[in-house]
């Protein structure tokens, strides 16, 4: 937790017509380090990564990158800065090959021609690197499983050398043993010194992995742990809101009755849980 | 598949020799990726039941025919390759063909128009018609088939108003377009010097190919398939050529489709836009997510598809004798778009190659002339043609199943 962070979230807030989306959100990424984001479904997680992805851009707050300001209001200046993300759809084009998927919007190229020996020795040494098997780079996407998918996703984020790698749910459509395959890389991209963003649902996933835990509840931070001197249940009530974090409930008290309203039509369960949680206390 | 690794993870074209073959070979078929096979069997299958029923067929004189034959739905289906690739459809080829010739023919004959000006209008008036089909489906979003449908009604209209009083315009004499149909390169010389020329190119494109492979540490072919693919494309080239001198030597439309065919094949396998047109096809989301212009492909796509079915048109007129009204209105859409899908390309988008140009109208010329010879009628051919249609569209379907459910394991 010493380091400088690469990136960093301060105070962002980001509204979509009456849904406050997020209000206040701070997030602190740093090299070699993987921070997961975890939160209930609606929690903010994905507006808050797009918002860092330059897909929607933050109505007010901070961002910086290796402490100066930036902007980021469209997806090129996210690349530009060194941000790749991998979505959970993968948008990976099924029919052409793992090389031609690595490579897909920046070939290697003479005028217009396109270098297939480049592109094919790049591919090998950067699956090679991250220690990624698959049967061969010239076959078709479609014919790998799930989890050589996503492993080619990842890889092909990493094509253009970021430093903060973003990962939308990589592991929520797959088994146990393509769940470990991609863990297992998202371990060596750590190694590497990237900043790792890691979005999941799933708790274990995320203990595993993870250094640090920033929950987010109703487009808000919910505290953040250290993966290692927390058990399961702290961050499963962390997400549900069932205890909330102390330095979080004592601002809630002040900001949640008037702020939360708009959002209490979207998830009235769990708002009132959160609310029977805070008459206890 | 995950669990069954080769022994080397990195593994690139298949183990040597025979046996990386044959597993290659099952590896494809498991996949669903059938490829040509189908057609080349259809192809040996149609030779043998028409030269048993007429004793014609394989001669020089038919062999010949066909390949002239060939050059004008073929030049239309290479367009209507590139269409299929990106998933999309264009059912307005026929009519831009019938067009074309219109154009051409009352340009050069009516008004007298330099030929050559007058094949450039032509192809140029299937650009622009592309371009406006292009607009309408990448940057309005109108389904591509709508969009080809209204302009199959819209340019076989302005095909007639063209026309005007004409019913039909005979290509005069010394016409170039003429020669599309007519001019052979009657020295033997040509037909083997081409053949000579496309075996050694293919040979010294492998040969650089793997040369290069080597040195930046890549597993190469080995020297066994190289020899077996040039040998194969070798004594192709070189029957063909022996049989075309035969007849009457070298055909200009053959020398005008091969060389389409071969650009074609360079643009879509080796160039930057190939690959987009790929992407596009395959998810178009993917593409747009990874950068590429996927309107700016969708664009150009349709203009090329329309200017070769321009120039296929002035091929289809000269074998017809000329222009008339109703040129390029019956089943010359349905043959080219039935020659692309035979030929291997799928009609779902992302999957396929250039060279099923030339081997669907083959498959389709080869059933036409084989009945004919047989003086079977036009509705038999059609029946048949259908039938042809529905078997390749039947195994493009399953071929595509195959490999989604191959991935899933
Ligand atoms: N593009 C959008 N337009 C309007 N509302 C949106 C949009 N994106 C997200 N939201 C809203 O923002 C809230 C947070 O959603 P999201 O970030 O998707 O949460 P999560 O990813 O944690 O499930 C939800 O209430 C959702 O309806």
């Amino acid at each position: 937790m010493t380091a400088a962070p690469v990136l960093a979230l301060h105070g962002v807030s980001k509204r979509f017509g009456a849904v406050q989306a997020l209000t206040d959100v701070d997030l602190e990424i740093r090299a070699g380090h993987v921070t997961a984001l975890v939160g209930d479904n609606g929690a903010g997680k994905s507006t808050l990564i797009k918002t860092i992805a330059g897909v929607h851009p933050i109505d007010s707050g901070r961002i910086t990158w290796k402490g100066q300001e930036v902007r980021i209001v469209k997806p090129h200046d996210a690349q530009e800065l060194g941000i790749a993300t991998v979505y959970q759809d993968l948008a990976l084009c099924d029919n052409l090959d793992v090389v031609a998927n690595l490579f897909l919007g920046r070939e290697l190229r003479t005028a217009h021609i396109l270098d297939q020996v480049a592109m094919e020795r790049e591919a090998r040494e950067l699956l090679d690197t991250l220690s990624i098997r698959i049967p061969s780079v010239r076959i078709p996407v479609a014919s790998l499983s799930g989890g050589q998918r996503q492993v080619v996703a990842i890889a092909r984020a990493l094509v253009g050398s970021p430093e903060v790698v973003i990962l939308d749910e990589p592991t929520a459509a797959l088994g146990v043993e393509q769940t470990a395959q991609v863990l297992d890389l998202v371990e060596r991209l750590r190694d590497r010194g990237l900043g790792v963003v890691l979005i999941s649902h799933n708790v274990a996933d995320v203990r595993a992995v993870a250094d640090d835990v920033a929950v987010l509840r109703l487009g808000r931070n919910n505290g953040v742990f250290r993966a290692a001197e927390t058990s399961g249940e702290e961050i499963i009530a962390a997400i549900t809101g069932a205890t909330d974090n102390a330095v979080t409930r004592r601002s809630s008290r002040r900001e949640r009755p008037r702020d939360a309203e708009p959002e209490q039509n979207t998830e009235p369960e769990q708002n009132t849980d959160a609310q029977g949680a805070e008459e206890e206390a | 598949m995950s669990d069954k690794l080769a022994p080397d993870p990195r593994l690139l074209v298949r183990e040597r020799g025979l046996a990386g073959y044959v597993e290659d070979f099952r590896r494809r078929i498991a996949g669903g990726e059938l490829g040509s096979i189908p057609v080349i069997i259809g192809m040996i299958i149609i030779a043998v039941v028409f030269e048993a029923q007429t004793g014609t067929f394989l001669s020089p004189r038919n062999l010949s025919n066909i390949t002239v034959y060939i050059a004008g739905p073929g030049i239309m289906a290479v367009g209507i390759v590139l269409v299929l690739l990106l998933g999309e459809i264009d059912l307005s080829v026929g009519s831009m063909a019938g067009l074309s010739a219109a154009i051409w023919a009352v340009l050069s004959v009516s008004h007298g128009v330099n030929d050559l000006v007058a094949i450039g209008l032509a192809i140029l008036a299937g650009a622009a018609v592309g371009t406006l089909h292009g607009f309408f489906f990448a940057k309005i979003g109108v389904p591509a088939f709508v969009v080809t449908l209204a302009g199959f009604l819209g340019w076989s209209g302005l095909q007639i108003w063209v026309m005007g009083d004409e019913g039909t315009i005979n290509i005069p004499r010394d016409s170039l377009v003429r020669d599309f149909n007519n001019f052979y390169f009657s020295d033997i010389a040509a037909a083997y010097g081409l053949a000579a020329a496309l075996s050694l190119g293919y040979l010294a494109a492998l040969v650089f190919q793997e040369r290069r492979r080597g040195a930046a540490g890549l597993p190469t072919r080995p020297l066994s398939e190289i020899i077996l693919r040039v040998g194969l494309v070798a004594v192709a080239a070189f029957v063909t050529a022996y049989t075309l001198n035969q007849h009457r030597g070298l055909p200009l439309a053959l020398v005008i489709f091969l060389a389409i065919l071969l650009l074609a094949d360079f643009m879509v396998r080796r160039t930057t836009y190939g690959r987009q047109i790929f992407a596009v096809g395959g998810n178009a989301e993917a593409a747009r997510r990874a950068g590429i212009n996927v309107e700016r492909v969708r664009l150009t796509v349709f203009t090329i598809a329309s200017a070769l079915a321009a120039l296929g048109g002035l091929f289809y007129a000269a074998q017809a004798g000329g222009a008339s009204k109703s040129l390029g209105s019956g089943n010359l859409l349905m043959n080219v778009i039935a020659a692309a899908v035979i030929g291997g390309t799928s009609l779902f988008g992302g999957r396929g190659w250039v060279w099923s140009a030339l081997l669907g109208t083959l498959v389709i010329q080869s059933i036409t002339t084989g009945l004919n010879l047989m003086g079977m009628a036009s509705e038999i051919q059609y029946m048949i043609t259908g039938a042809v249609l529905l078997v390749a569209v039947v195994l493009d379907s399953v071929s595509r199943r195959t490999q989604r459910t191959a991935g899933r394991t």
